[in-house]
């Protein structure tokens, strides 16, 4: 189930006196079971990216495959697309509609075209594995806090049954609890259903912590595309691009410039700890830790 | 994808009417208005057309433009010219089944919509040429005299800019959900008419939803900043007469004037 990008281009407003360029020769590939990270400042073109991946938007020039077809051939079946290629927007709790969150999330399902059995099935699987409580089921998805509004409108489109699973930024506007269980859900679907997981973010931290392969997206072109120990080691350039690297990452660089001999490779506060610990026992003051 | 929508649309260039004041555009839209009802015969069209016809050529907005408001009224317009031309009475013309045409009739509808195709053109050369903003603004300032008799003046004229400024915004909105429940499969292009319109639900409760709460976010903001309505308000841009607006009011006068005398001596 892969999803091929070759060299696409896209060009909003074209031909007219508007024209803005917003990608530019992007080429990658999505194999199964991938947990990818992208990161880019406002505006560099991810959001334009990932609409392009399930065909919302059509690339101004050059071609995307899933399974060896071209997406945009005429008889390509679009619904399927968007089915197998699952994207949850940024604040999707703002396309829920239906009178309870059952009915809300049946939504997508239905316009597969299943029978009830399966479109009720798929529903209950999906709430059940963002993790929403029973007694929710059957209340007005505006009665429920921010979080939950969230799962619920991420059990949507995962009750479609994607194999690629693309969130827009999931944690933006929710607060420390609400992103931990958020990003928590995702790594568990990730695991245990070998569904291939892209994850927008603007935060270092969260990529850093879960993703096994970072795309760093700056000016309509990818710029790195490696796992997020080689892109990290790109403070520098990073931060021209108006990013950074994660903070524990830049906690062991300050103790370098310290002249504290630690060796600046991890990227998580558990590998910096470790790291940190390694080097007070070497340096001779060592304790218990 | 609906950006189509045109609502008070301006079309911006640098023209005589472009510049001229808000408030004598609004005054010269309205006496043009009653110009249209203040005769009854050809020579008066003769005088308006021209008039008109000034005007778009000062204000160098390309007359398509114009023209595209009439296809809103189209249906109206047809209507209009039908149950004249059948409903009034007099000598008869042609007659087919139980229904004629009378001579009067086929006067009396040509003269209808050659006014209301006048009427809309003439209000969007007002519209094209003047910022929505700069429209409310003068709209207040020449209603004030109504202040006396505690009308909300200010208020109205608030509103009015509010939801001038919350149009492209819900345009933006409506993209973005309709975007967020097509990746769910939803289907807009439904052959059947019943399922189309029943396909615009998924929208349409979202986008009330967010209208509210931008409305009470708005709402807040203003409190916030201690918004308490028109008393003792001053504006960064106040407006000020020229003395191309005196030569404007001069003109529109004296047009509606030329209007009534020329229409009443020769009654062609």
């Amino acid at each position: 189930m892969s999803l091929i990008v070759n060299h696409v281009n896209y060009i909003y407003g074209e031909k007219t006196a508007m024209e803005v360029r917003a990608l530019s020769d992007v080429s990658f590939k999505i194999e199964d079971g991938e947990f990818i990270g992208v990161i880019g400042h406002t505006g560099c073109g991810k959001s334009t990216l990932m609409q392009l991946l399930n065909g919302i938007l059509k690339p101004s020039s050059g071609e995307i495959y899933y399974n060896g077809q071209d997406i945009s051939d005429e008889d390509f079946d679009k619904k399927l697309l968007r089915s197998k290629v699952g994207l949850v927007f940024q604040y999707p709790e703002h396309q829920l509609f239906e009178v309870d969150v059952f009915t809300d999330v049946c939504f997508g399902p239905k316009n597969m075209g299943l029978d009830d059995n399966e479109i009720q099935l798929r529903a209950y699987d999906a709430l059940k594995a963002v993790g929403l409580r029973d007694e929710c089921f059957y209340v007005s998805p505006f009665d429920l806090s921010g979080g939950e509004k969230r799962r619920v409108a991420i059990a949507g489109v995962l009750a479609m049954k994607p194999d690629i699973l693309i969130l827009d930024e999931p944690t933006a506007g929710l607060d420390p609890k609400g992103r931990e269980e958020i990003l928590g859900l995702i790594k568990k679907l990730h695991d245990e259903s070998n569904i291939s997981i892209v994850l927008v973010s603007h935060s270092m931290e969260d990529v850093a912590e879960y993703a096994d392969r970072i795309i760093v997206i700056d000016d309509g072109r990818i710029v790195f595309d490696d796992t997020p120990q080689n892109v990290f080691e790109n403070y520098e350039m990073l931060n021209e691009m108006g990013l950074s690297v994660p903070a524990a990452k830049r906690v062991l660089y300050k103790l370098l410039e310290k002249g504290i001999p630690v060796r600046a490779k991890a990227i998580t506060v558990a590998d910096a700890v470790d790291e940190i610990y390694r080097v007070y026992q070497n340096s001779g003051l060592g304790g218990a830790r | 994808m609906i950006r189509e929508i045109t609502i008070g649309q301006y079309y911006p260039a640098d023209s005589v009417i472009h510049r001229l004041d808000p408030r004598v555009k609004i005054v010269a839209t309205l006496i043009f208005i009653i110009s249209l009802f203040m005769f009854d015969s050809f020579i008066g069209y003769a005088i308006v057309v021209a008039f008109l016809a000034m005007c778009i050529l000062l204000s160098k907005v390309p007359f398509s433009y114009m023209v595209k408001g009439l296809k809103a009224i189209f249906m109206i317009l047809m209507l209009t010219v039908v149950i004249n031309m059948l409903m009034t009475p007099g000598e008869p013309m042609v007659s087919f089944y139980k229904l004629t045409i009378t001579k009067e009739g086929f006067r009396q509808a040509i003269f209808m919509a050659l006014r209301l195709i006048l009427l809309i053109i003439g209000s969007s050369v007002m519209t094209l040429t003047t910022t929505p903003n700069n429209l409310t603004d003068a709209m207040e300032s020449l209603l004030k005299p109504l202040k006396r008799f505690k009308a909300p003046v200010h208020e109205i004229a608030m509103m009015m800019s509010i939801a001038l400024s919350f149009i492209p915004i819900l345009i933006e909105e409506t993209d973005k959900i309709m975007k967020a429940q097509m990746a769910r499969g939803a289907d807009f292009e439904n052959k059947n008419l019943i399922k189309r319109v029943k396909s615009y639900v998924p929208i349409l409760v979202p986008l009330f939803i967010s209208a509210f709460r931008r409305a009470g976010d708005l709402a807040m903001a203003m409190e916030a900043r201690c918004y308490h309505g028109g008393d003792g308000r001053t504006k960064m841009k106040s407006l000020k007469y020229q003395r191309t607006d005196y030569v404007a009011y001069a003109i529109s006068v004296l047009y509606i004037v030329a209007v009534v005398v020329v229409s009443r001596v020769f009654k062609v």
